[in-house]
């Protein structure tokens, strides 16, 4: 080797290994520096339900959204609900989607969320194993539990739940609430399972223990399609299933909140609801799975066509009469006004008028 | 009712085997970026960290102070710092309501190079100064008879233990591409910006596509070998 490389005394091999690994760490900085390029785009942090990434379904609002507005860069982080309300309150999100409506009132009454709107619907199921050992097929989901708990007592079935604080966990308290059973209470009995897990990892846990338990149907469909599970779903569509997403911006005005993305995640909550949003919603699933995964919620509420889901939906997801109590809505303009609704309004209507002729109008509008 | 056949392990692992060299060879483009960003990532925090671990080695091992020990014996525990405990604090630091929020570092891939950068530390400075302390110290006696100045001979010594310095850098480098805790914490897993391997392998299995998984695990065990081989191969080479 030439003198100058003698103070280092590289052999021949060691020299060109050197350049080998030079030359892989050059390409290596020109292929990932583009990438971290500070670029023009604002960023949006979208804090998660797992449920809803583990579908597959928000990197379809990404690209479609991230297409329309070429300026903007959405990035989801799925932390399960109780973390992502965490991680907005905290202003490191700048909106959540989430579906447990009594953590988005204590949200929204905090004064860490403003303007929230219920995007889709639809039922979580109940699955369990095809020999059905504790005979819940077809029962109302209260029956189910109380059969599955008797059964459990006498050794005959097990239960898994998700354990951690996400919206579908949230949704199987109020059931077992519903038949005047406490999770403390279910804890010491020994046929039920915590998971502490997200939906997949829990229903794998339920697949090898041949257990029953609460799923969102995204999560259960993509999984018994990949041959992961073989349970089965033995309770689905029912009041008490119902499960409703929404999404809400994080508040500008909240100390915590000065540097949150407030103009985009407000970009991102109208392109929801709008009509290409709500087309989203409705087409995901049908390719993969022969069935819509969600219920548009916009839709169904401009054309009032079901009744009786929508006054579920009133009961389960609105407060104080309204998806968004006006005490919480931030200069939310036309967001809680259907521009296209088959209801008569007044002649003397005027939209973007004066606030006071405003809030008269908007009162006669009976569904918000 | 017919049943129906889940996957066995065999079937899932030569699927994954093959999965993994289609990926690489059809140059799937997601795939190349995961890991290139996977090495960037972890390269850049286990050189970041040397800058400051091979001297605080340095001093540990060459100078004598009170305390000493107890420094040392810091070091040797925070090697198996849990990753998510880390990940956690780091997060509580980093976040926008944090004290260091204004740097909005957080969901960013320097968050992540930053938590590795940390995690390896006490790696590079417990294998350095093990690698320092265990060179011949005649060797130190003899430079000062010939005249070294006290930097010069720590020079000498850290020459002589250069590759145990390599050797302590490629541990911590293991250590960091192979981690999970500290970058799903700091990163998010944010697809195209920072999905790494472990956190998309973490994500795959999480979405039920063991395939993918194992695909990618062998892509992280390929690296993680041949760094291995070739670091053997420059060492065992004569001089």
């Amino acid at each position: 080797m030439s003198r100058h490389l003698s103070r280092f005394a590289l052999n021949r091999l060691q020299a060109s290994i050197l350049i080998v690994i030079v030359v892989c760490g050059i390409f290596l900085v020109a292929y990932t520096i583009p990438w971290l390029s500070v670029s023009p785009r604002t960023r949006l942090i979208v804090s998660t339900t797992t449920s809803l990434y583990e579908t597959g379904f928000l990197d379809v609002i990404k690209t479609n959204f991230e297409a329309k507005y070429p300026n903007m860069k959405v990035s989801f982080i799925s932390q399960g609900t109780g973390f992502a309300i965490q991680t907005a309150m905290r202003g490191d999100a700048d909106m959540i989607l989430v579906h447990d409506p009594p953590s988005e009132y204590r949200f929204l009454n905090g004064s860490y969320g403003v303007n929230r709107k219920i995007l889709a619907d639809n039922f979580f199921i109940i699955v369990g194993p095809s020999q059905d050992s504790a005979g819940i097929a077809g029962k109302s989901p209260a029956d189910a539990l109380r059969q599955i708990r008797s059964a459990g007592l006498e050794g005959r079935a097990v239960w898994v739940s998700r354990g951690d604080n996400s919206g579908t966990y949230s949704k199987e308290v109020s059931l077992w609430k519903s038949v005047g059973l406490s999770i403390q209470q279910l804890r010491t009995e020994k046929w039920y399972l915590e998971a502490g897990s997200g939906m997949t990892a829990t229903l794998q846990l339920a697949n090898e223990k041949r257990a029953y338990t609460l799923s969102d149907i995204g999560t259960y469909l993509s999984n018994f399609d990949k041959h992961n599970i073989d349970l089965v779903t033995l309770i689905q569509a029912n009041k008490s299933l119902l499960n409703v997403y929404s999404a809400i911006a994080d508040n500008p005005h909240n100390a915590n909140m000065t540097r949150s993305n407030y103009a985009g995640a407000m970009q991102l909550i109208r392109y929801l609801v709008s009509d290409e949003g709500q087309q989203l919603f409705a087409n995901y699933g049908v390719s993969n799975y022969g069935q819509a995964l969600f219920q548009p919620y916009v839709s169904l509420a401009k054309s009032q066509s079901n009744q009786t889901l929508l006054g579920w939906i009133r009961e389960l997801a609105f407060f104080q009469g309204s998806e968004c109590p006006p005490q919480f809505r931030n200069n939310a303009g036309d967001l809680y006004l259907l521009r296209e609704s088959t209801l008569t309004l007044p002649s003397s209507y005027v939209p973007h008028s004066s606030s006071w002729t405003w809030t008269i109008e908007r009162r006669t509008a009976y569904w918000t | 009712m017919d049943h129906r056949e889940e996957d066995g392990v065999l079937d899932l692992i030569s699927e994954g085997v093959i999965r993994a060299i289609q990926l690489i060879l059809s140059g799937d483009p997601e795939v190349y970026g995961i890991t290139a960003l996977s090495l960037f990532v972890s390269i850049s925090g286990t050189l970041l960290s040397s800058v400051w671990s091979v001297p605080i080695s340095a001093a540990l091992a060459l100078r004598n102070f009170p305390g000493k020990r107890a420094v040392k014996g810091l070091f040797n525990a925070l090697i198996g710092i849990p990753t998510v405990a880390l990940g956690l604090c780091l997060y509580l630091l980093l976040s926008r309501s944090g004290p260091l929020g204004l740097l909005q570092l957080l969901y960013t891939p320097y968050a992540i190079i930053i938590g590795q950068c940390v995690l390896v530390t006490p790696i590079i400075v417990s294998f350095t100064t093990s690698a320092l302390e265990s060179v011949d110290p005649d060797l130190r006696t003899l430079a000062r008879t010939l005249g070294a100045s006290s930097r010069q001979t720590d020079a000498v010594v850290l020459r002589e233990a250069h590759w145990g310095v390599i050797l302590a850098v490629i541990a911590a480098f293991n250590r960091a591409f192979a981690e999970l805790g500290v970058a799903m914490m700091l990163g998010g897993n944010i697809r195209n910006f920072t999905r790494i391997l472990t956190t998309a392998i973490a994500l795959q299995t999480a979405m039920g596509e063991i395939a993918l998984s194992i695909a990618l695990s062998i892509i992280l065990l390929a690296i993680v070998i041949s760094l291995s081989i070739i670091i053997n191969l420059a060492r065992k080479s004569p001089r």
